[in-house]
C-alpha cells in the first residue's frame, strides 16, 4: 500500500478509485472524504453502500464512478450485506472455489443516517458477530440527499427541514448521538474519528483500518454546504473549525484505549465554527453558550479517557 | 450496453441482468465542468507545486503539467473554490466563466 | 437407498447439505427454527462446510445472503410468516439484481392476532416479489425441490431467486418416511454456482444503481421477461431430477382428473387430504379430481388452462384471505388466468386452513358439494369452512 504518511500532497498518488463525473454538490465535503477514504483503500476492496448522498451520486445507471467492486442495495442494511460479502470470501477462498487467494478488504459505507439510525441494528449485529470488515460512516450530519431531514446524527440547535428553527422550537433539541462509544462499546478493535480537513491523518487512519483484523469503524465528519447552509469554498475550512473547536475532536481507539489525534492546547470558541453556517442562523445567544459548555465537556470526558 | 447511447434510446434489451454495470468509473464521461459559475486560475508566480489543491478537489480533477504547476480539467471542475480557499500561497482565484 | 423417518424441515436442511451451501444466514423463527437449528448443528460437526451467520433480524438474513450471492457463494437461508415480511423490501432486491439465492419458507400466518401455525398469508404477501417459488405438498418434496431449486436458481438462463413453501408444522414438523439421495446423485444433478460477474477486485462491477424514470421501465422489463423466460429451464429441471430419482415434478399436478367434471384446486399439504376426499367422492361414484399448483411463480397459465378445459366446476382452497379484496388471493388468480378461455368451468373459493386450522376430508368434500351450486349460481361469496358463527 502507498506510504500516505509522507505529508506532501503532491507525492499522494494520484488514482482516484472514485471517478470524477460524480454528481455531488459543488463543494461536497462528503464526496472530498469519500475520494479521499477510496484513494487510501486502493483497488484491493469489494465496497458494500447504504442508500445515501454518495450512493445515489456515484450510481446514476447506466453510469458509475466506481472503480473497484461496489454493491448498493438498501438503506439499512449495508452492514449486514457487508457480512455476508466477508462470511462468501472467507468459505469460498477455504473451499477452493475462488481463483485468487488473497482476500480483499470488505468495507461498509453509509452516511449518518444510515448508520446512526436506520442502519444502527444491523452494524451492531455486524460488531457483535465479529466479521472482518471496515464500516466507514460519512457524517454530514442530516439526511441530506432527501433534503436535509434531521437524523439523531444533527447537533444541537441545527436547523433541518423535520427540526426547524421557529417561533416554538430552536432546531434539533437532542444532542448528537455518541456513535464512536457506540462503536467501543462492542470492543471492536479499531474505532477512529476523521475529517477530510485532515486529509493525511484520514488516510492514514484508513490504512490502520484496513490493516485490523476483525471489524473497524470510521467516522467522517463531512460538511454539506447545501445542508449546513455555507458557500462550497468553505467545506474544507468547516471541518477544520469543527475540529479547532472540539465540536468534532479527532481520536483513535486501539483495542479500547483513547488515543487523542491531535491535543489541542486550547480550543477556539466554538462561535468561530457555528457562525458561519445558516444552519446555526437563528440561536439565540443562551443556547450558543449552552452548545459551547457541551462542546467543553464532552471534550473533557474524551480527554479524560484518553489520560486514563 | 453501449454507454454512448442517450438514456432516452436504452431499450430494454440494452439493460444488462441485474441493471448491472460492468464498465468501472465510466461516470468519467459525464460533464460536470458546465455546472460552474466561476472557474479558478492559477497564478504560475505565486503556485509552489505543493499540490494541495489537487488533494482536496471534491472531483478529483486538480493534477500537474510537466512543469509541476497545477491546473483544473474543466470538463470536470465545478467551480466550487475550494482549491482557490486552500492554496496556501493564494495562488488561484476564482472568477467568472469567460 | 432407504427409507428414513424425517421431519420437513430436517429433510430441507439435508437438501441444503448435500447442496454443500456455502453461506447461510439464520435468523429463527417458528415454525423454521429446525431447518437453521439442523444446519447449525451440520456446520458445528463439520458435516457442512459453510460459513454460518447468525443474523440479528430476518432483514439481515436476506441482506446478507444478497452479498453473499453477489460474491458467487451458494446461499441458502430460511423463514416464516413474519420474518419473511420482515425481509420484504430485500426480496425485491434479491430478483431486481438477479441473485440465485434459495430461501426455504415455513409458511405461517401473519399477525395480527399473532399465530405460529400454518397457513399462505405470507405467501401471498410475496407474490410480486419476483422469486421463483414453488410448493411442497409432503416431505419428500421438502427434499426434493429445495434441491431443484438450487438447480433452477443457479443455471445462467435463470439467475433468480427461489423460495420453497413448506406448510408450516404440517411439514415443517411433522416426521414423513421419504428418501433422501447420495451426494453423488446430487453432484450429478447440481452443478459448482458460478456467477457470472461476482463482486471481485479483479473485474469491478457496480451493483444496484439507480434508474431515473426514463430508464426504470425498461430496467423491470428487463426482469419481467426473464422471469417469464425461465419456465421451459424449469420443466427441464423437473425432467433431470425425475431421471436421477424417479420422482416427475410438473407445475400443475393431477389426480385422478381424467373424466372429472369437478375439480379442486389446493396448493401445498392440504392437496394430500383433498386426495382422501376425492378418493372418497370418487368412491360414491362421483366424478372428481384434484389439481395441484406447484410452480406458483412464474404462474403456470398453460397448465392451468389445460387442466381446467374440460371441468364443469372449479373449487378452489384458499388458506388466507384478501381483506376487502376479490375473494382468496389464488381463486382470483385463477378466475384471472381464465377470463380469456372460451371454455371454462364455474369457479367457487373457499377459504379454510387459516394460522394453522385442519381440514378434514370430509370437510373438502363438503366443499365440493357447496361448491357445485355456488359456481353454477355464480356466486361470488366465499365462504370460509368451518368458521364459527
Amino acid at each position: 500500500m502507498e506510504n500516505f504518511a509522507v505529508f506532501v500532497p503532491r507525492l499522494v498518488p494520484q488514482k482516484d478509485y472514485f471517478a470524477p463525473g460524480h454528481r455531488a454538490c459543488i463543494g461536497c465535503g462528503e464526496a472530498l472524504a469519500l475520494r479521499l477514504v477510496a484513494k487510501a483503500l486502493g483497488r484491493d476492496v469489494i465496497i458494500s453502500n447504504a442508500t445515501g448522498c454518495m450512493e445515489i451520486v456515484s450510481s446514476p445507471y447506466p453510469t458509475t464512478s466506481w472503480r473497484v467492486p461496489w454493491i448498493h442495495t438498501l438503506f439499512e442494511n449495508a452492514s449486514a450485506v457487508a457480512s455476508g460479502i466477508e462470511a462468501a470470501v472467507k468459505i469460498m477462498n477455504e473451499k477452493g472455489s475462488r481463483t485468487r487467494t488473497h482476500l480483499p478488504k470488505i468495507v461498509a459505507m453509509g452516511g449518518d443516517g444510515a448508520t446512526f439510525d436506520i442502519g444502527l441494528q444491523s452494524l451492531s449485529g455486524a460488531w457483535e458477530r465479529g466479521h472482518d470488515f471496515l464500516y466507514v460512516c460519512f457524517d454530514n450530519e442530516a439526511y441530506m440527499n432527501t433534503g436535509i431531514q434531521r437524523s439523531s446524527a444533527t447537533p444541537f440547535g441545527a436547523a433541518t427541514t423535520t427540526s426547524p428553527a421557529g417561533k416554538m422550537s430552536i432546531g434539533q433539541t437532542t444532542w448528537k448521538k455518541n456513535m464512536p462509544a457506540i462503536a467501543v462499546a462492542h470492543d471492536i478493535p479499531y474505532v477512529a474519528t476523521a475529517c477530510p480537513s485532515y486529509p493525511f491523518d484520514l488516510m492514514e487512519k484508513v490504512g490502520k483500518a484496513v490493516a485490523t483484523k476483525g471489524p473497524s469503524y470510521l467516522h467522517v465528519l463531512s460538511p454539506c454546504p447545501t445542508g449546513w447552509r455555507h458557500g462550497g469554498d468553505l467545506s474544507v475550512k468547516m471541518g477544520r473549525l469543527a475540529v479547532e473547536t472540539g465540536a468534532f475532536p479527532l481520536f483513535e481507539v486501539v483495542n479500547g484505549k483513547y488515543k487523542m489525534t491531535m491535543d489541542l492546547a486550547k480550543l477556539r470558541p466554538v462561535t468561530d465554527y457555528l457562525t458561519p453556517q445558516g444552519r446555526f442562523r437563528h440561536l439565540p445567544k443562551d443556547e450558543v453558550a449552552r452548545i459551547q459548555k457541551g462542546v467543553i465537556r464532552e471534550y473533557e470526558k474524551l480527554k479524560k479517557k484518553a489520560e486514563a | 450496453m453501449s454507454a454512448r447511447k442517450k438514456d432516452s434510446e436504452i431499450t430494454w434489451r440494452d439493460i444488462d441482468i441485474g441493471a448491472v454495470i460492468r464498465t468501472p468509473g465510466n461516470a468519467a464521461e459525464y460533464k460536470t465542468g458546465d455546472w460552474r459559475s466561476d472557474k479558478p486560475t492559477w497564478n504560475k508566480d505565486r503556485c509552489i507545486k505543493c499540490g494541495i489543491c489537487a488533494l482536496f478537489c471534491p472531483e478529483g480533477c486538480v493534477s500537474h503539467d510537466d512543469k509541476g504547476y497545477f491546473e483544473a480539467d474543466f470538463y470536470y471542475c465545478k467551480g466550487c473554490g475550494i482549491c482557490a480557499r486552500e492554496c496556501w500561497t493564494q495562488a488561484i482565484t476564482m472568477g467568472p466563466e469567460a | 437407498m432407504a427409507m428414513v423417518g424425517m421431519e420437513g424441515s430436517l429433510a430441507m436442511a439435508e437438501a441444503a447439505r448435500l447442496a454443500n451451501v456455502d453461506v447461510v444466514a439464520a435468523y429463527p423463527i417458528t415454525p423454521q427454527t429446525h431447518v437453521v437449528e439442523r444446519l447449525a448443528e451440520m456446520v458445528a460437526n463439520a458435516e457442512l462446510n459453510s460459513a454460518y451467520i447468525p443474523v440479528e433480524s430476518e432483514h439481515s438474513a436476506m441482506s446478507a445472503c444478497l452479498g453473499s450471492s453477489a460474491t458467487g457463494a451458494r446461499t441458502f437461508t430460511a423463514t416464516a410468516g413474519q420474518g419473511l415480511e420482515l425481509m420484504h423490501e430485500v426480496l425485491y432486491v434479491a430478483s431486481g439484481l438477479r441473485l440465485p439465492i434459495v430461501m426455504g419458507v415455513a409458511n405461517r400466518a401473519l399477525s395480527c392476532p399473532l399465530s405460529v401455525w400454518g397457513d399462505h398469508s405470507d405467501v401471498m404477501a410475496v407474490r410480486d416479489t419476483g422469486w421463483i417459488q414453488i410448493f411442497a405438498e409432503n416431505g419428500q418434496q421438502a427434499f426434493d425441490l429445495t434441491l431443484c431449486a438450487f438447480r433452477i436458481a443457479e443455471d445462467h438462463k435463470v439467475l433468480f431467486p427461489v423460495m420453497v413453501h413448506i406448510d408450516g408444522f404440517h411439514l415443517s414438523h411433522v416426521v414423513e418416511p421419504l428418501y433422501l439421495l447420495d451426494q453423488k446423485q446430487v453432484d450429478s444433478f447440481l452443478p459448482p454456482f458460478v456467477h457470472p460477474f461476482p463482486l471481485d477486485p479483479d473485474n469491478p462491477v457496480t451493483m444496484g444503481a439507480f434508474t431515473v424514470p426514463i430508464l426504470y421501465t425498461e430496467a423491470r422489463k428487463s426482469m419481467e421477461t426473464a422471469l417469464r423466460s425461465t419456465r421451459p429451464f424449469i420443466n427441464y429441471v423437473f425432467g433431470e431430477f425425475a431421471k436421477l430419482s424417479g420422482r416427475q415434478y410438473e407445475p400443475v399436478e393431477h389426480y385422478r382428473t381424467d373424466d372429472a367434471d369437478t375439480l379442486l384446486l389446493t396448493m401445498g399439504s392440504y392437496s394430500e387430504i383433498a386426495m382422501d376426499a376425492v378418493d372418497q367422492l370418487r368412491d360414491r361414484g362421483e366424478k372428481v379430481g384434484l389439481i395441484r399448483i406447484r410452480l406458483w411463480r412464474p404462474f403456470p397459465f398453460e397448465e392451468l388452462r389445460q387442466a381446467t378445459e374440460n371441468c364443469q366446476t372449479l373449487v378452489v382452497l384458499d388458506r388466507c384471505i384478501s381483506p376487502a379484496g376479490p375473494p382468496g388471493p389464488v381463486c382470483s388468480e385463477v378466475k384471472a388466468a381464465l377470463y380469456s378461455q372460451k371454455k371454462r368451468p364455474n369457479i367457487a373459493g373457499f377459504i379454510g386452513g387459516l394460522g394453522g386450522r385442519d381440514l378434514s376430508p370430509a370437510e373438502f368434500v363438503q366443499m365440493v358439494e357447496k361448491g357445485r351450486v355456488i359456481a353454477a349460481q355464480g356466486g361470488e361469496e366465499i365462504e370460509m369452512i368451518g368458521v364459527r358463527g
